[in-house]
């Protein structure tokens, strides 16, 4: 449950193109920190590289260290698989399994780890989960329908339901709400807010009202230009970053001077 | 997409006035030529179909006391639907055993390229699958008669030894093994390349958002598959199937080499002599057939068409049966 990251000295790659350049940072449980910056800047290849989904593309890869509680993600015995089930993600765009029901999407990660679960403990996980996802009200009497006959916004939330039935240590969120309208937005923030209680939340947004509003600390990052590495350029507490920057560029784009 | 529960997810545009938008020369021209194309298919199928009709009204018409004696090859006392019943039951037990065979190595190797091979081999590999989509099936027919079946025969005749008590396997094993299952060991390699070929193409077309959804719980490659791929080109590998089966149904050349003929209902698989298929039977029979016997054959054909239509028919309904969960909506 909830533990912390600490990223040192990281680089990383897409074959030979260095995408991102020496981010160290550290990331608190139970806490939800924000990625912002310009597009291109690499908050998506960060986040990616959190749980080791970043080497599902070809050729890409990683220097430098990430851990969970000390415990190298990056080490020779690790099996990224195992660190997947650790950190969960929830994607831009909403992808539930379409061929499967929103119950057996709930519980698509569960069955991964332990074949024979009882009927009754799969339904306990099941609205576990959607009550944490702040769903359950909404699909309870429909839960055999396909996870595709939901709207946006509740497909995005069983999305997190689907994450959080495996209980991760890190919850991360690449821009989870681009794709929503501002009332699913609005609801997916609420329940931001209440799995903090329990998770470690790493979200990407582009949206500089939703980081003021949702996270705890704020990690800016910015490049130089097009076919430049992507650089953290400073991290902070939330108010501070949006009140009082040390760094003028992040003052820049966060009053809209730039980008 | 359905939206319930939360409003305005959806942006559904306001109703539009049904107006006559003025018709494009182009869009004319594109929608005639569209249609032309539909309406020549479906003639030329009607054209097929009524001339087959036509060919095999005499042989359906004709008594069949009658029939067997001025057909000196279709057996004392057998009429019309007791010669046609054999062969349809040795035609789809043929094509069957071949699907049985083909599809799960198509798959497989179909995975393997998509999802296994570094992409420089699966360029390759595919090419080369691609390529014995081309070869005639004269020469698979060769290659089975001259090549396979003598390393077959110590195959068959375990089978036939150790689960002889099996009826499928039920000995003796023939020598040279011209049986069924030979036949259709044949037409498994025969169409293995089209069902791998279209299955290859479904897999690669797996969205990425599912197979990336799949890994982030912690999927291994093959749970990945088992999650993502599968559930996704379920109905595409059906189709490719049954493109493979439509081949197997209808194939002759291959079949008329390896296999010896019989009109039997016979479900022994390692014995020679007792099936045959349509096409393989017509090629044989027609050089000496005239007359009525061509007239006999050619019913057989309009019975060969009918299964295949039936077969297509199948596809459709087992492709459309789950649509609410492909993802479509
Ligand atoms: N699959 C990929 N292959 C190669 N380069 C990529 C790939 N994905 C992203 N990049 C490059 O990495 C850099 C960072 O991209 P990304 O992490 O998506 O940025 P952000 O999420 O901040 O918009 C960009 O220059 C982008 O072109
Ligand atoms: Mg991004």
């Amino acid at each position: 449950m909830a533990k912390r990251l600490d990223i040192s000295d990281l680089n990383i790659y897409y074959s030979d193109f260095l995408a991102v350049e020496g981010v160290t940072m550290a990331i608190e449980p139970r806490s939800v920190t924000a990625f912002i910056g310009p597009s291109g800047c690499g908050k998506s290849t960060v986040i990616r590289s959190l749980n080791r989904m970043h080497e599902v593309i070809p050729g890409a890869r990683i220097e430098g260290r990430i851990a969970l509680d000390g415990e190298d993600l990056y080490g020779r015995e690790v099996d990224p698989v195992r660190v997947r089930r650790q950190i969960g993600m929830v994607f831009q765009r909403p992808n539930p399994f379409p061929t499967m029901s929103i119950h057996a999407n709930v519980i698509a990660g569960m069955r991964l780890n332990n074949k024979r679960m009882s009927k009754a403990a799969a339904d306990e996980v099941v609205e576990r989960s959607l009550r944490g996802a702040n769903l359950w009200n909404e699909v309870k009497d429909r839960l055999n329908r396909p996870g595709s006959s939901l709207s946006g916004g509740q497909q995005q939330r069983l999305c997190i339901a689907r994450a959080i039935a495996v209980q991760p240590d890190v919850l991360l969120m690449d821009e989870p709400c681009s794709a929503l309208d501002p009332i699913s937005t609005l609801a997916i923030e609420d329940l931001i807010g209440e799995l903090k209680q329990e998770y470690t939340i790493v979200i990407v947004t582009h949206n500089m009202q939703q980081a003021a509003r949702v996270s705890d600390q704020t990690a800016f990052f910015n490049l130089a230009g097009v076919g430049q590495p992507g650089k953290l350029i400073e991290m902070d507490a939330t108010e501070k970053i949006f009140s009082n920057p040390s760094k003028k560029a992040t003052e820049d784009y966060i009053s809209g001077r730039f980008g | 997409m359905t939206t319930t529960g939360e409003p305005a997810t959806s942006t559904t545009p306001p109703a539009k006035q049904r107006t006559r938008t003025p018709q494009r020369p182009g869009d004319i021209v594109f929608s005639f030529s569209a249609k032309a194309a539909g309406v020549l298919i479906l003639i030329i199928l009607a054209a097929v179909a009524a001339f087959l009709v036509a060919q095999a009204w005499p042989a359906i018409q004709t008594d069949s006391t009658e029939l067997s004696e001025r057909v000196h090859w279709l057996g004392q006392g057998r009429t019309l639907l007791g010669y046609v019943g054999p062969l349809v039951f040795g035609t789809v037990l043929a094509a069957l055993i071949a699907l049985l065979i083909a599809t799960p190595v198509a798959i497989g190797v179909a995975l393997f390229i998509s999802h296994y091979a570094p992409r420089r081999l699966a360029t390759s590999f595919g090419y080369v699958i691609d390529l014995l989509a081309a070869i005639p099936s004269v020469v698979y027919g060769l290659w089975g008669a001259l090549w396979l079946m003598p390393k077959l025969f110590p195959a068959f005749q375990w089978l036939a030894d150790n689960l002889g008590f099996i009826p499928l396997f039920a000995g003796p094993a023939g020598d040279p093994p011209r049986t069924i299952l030979t036949a259709g060991i044949v037409l498994a390699v025969m169409i293995l390349p089209i069902i791998t070929a279209v299955s290859r193409e479904v897999f690669l077309q797996t969205p990425t958002l599912h197979e990336e959804a799949s890994l982030a719980l912690g999927a291994t490659r093959w749970e990945m598959i088992r999650m993502a791929v599968l559930p996704f080109a379920r109905s595409g590998v059906i189709s490719a199937a049954m493109l493979g089966l439509g081949r197997a149904l209808g194939e002759t050349m291959a079949v008329a080499m390896v296999l010896s003929p019989g009109l039997a209902y016979s479900i022994f698989l390692l014995q020679p002599g007792q099936q045959q298929n349509i096409a393989a039977n017509i090629a044989l029979k027609f050089p000496e057939s005239s007359g009525l016997g061509v007239n006999v054959l050619i019913f057989t054909g309009l019975v060969l068409f009918l299964i295949t239509l039936l077969v297509n028919m199948l596809a459709r309904w087992i492709v459309s049966r789950r649509a609410e969960f492909s993802g479509a909506n």
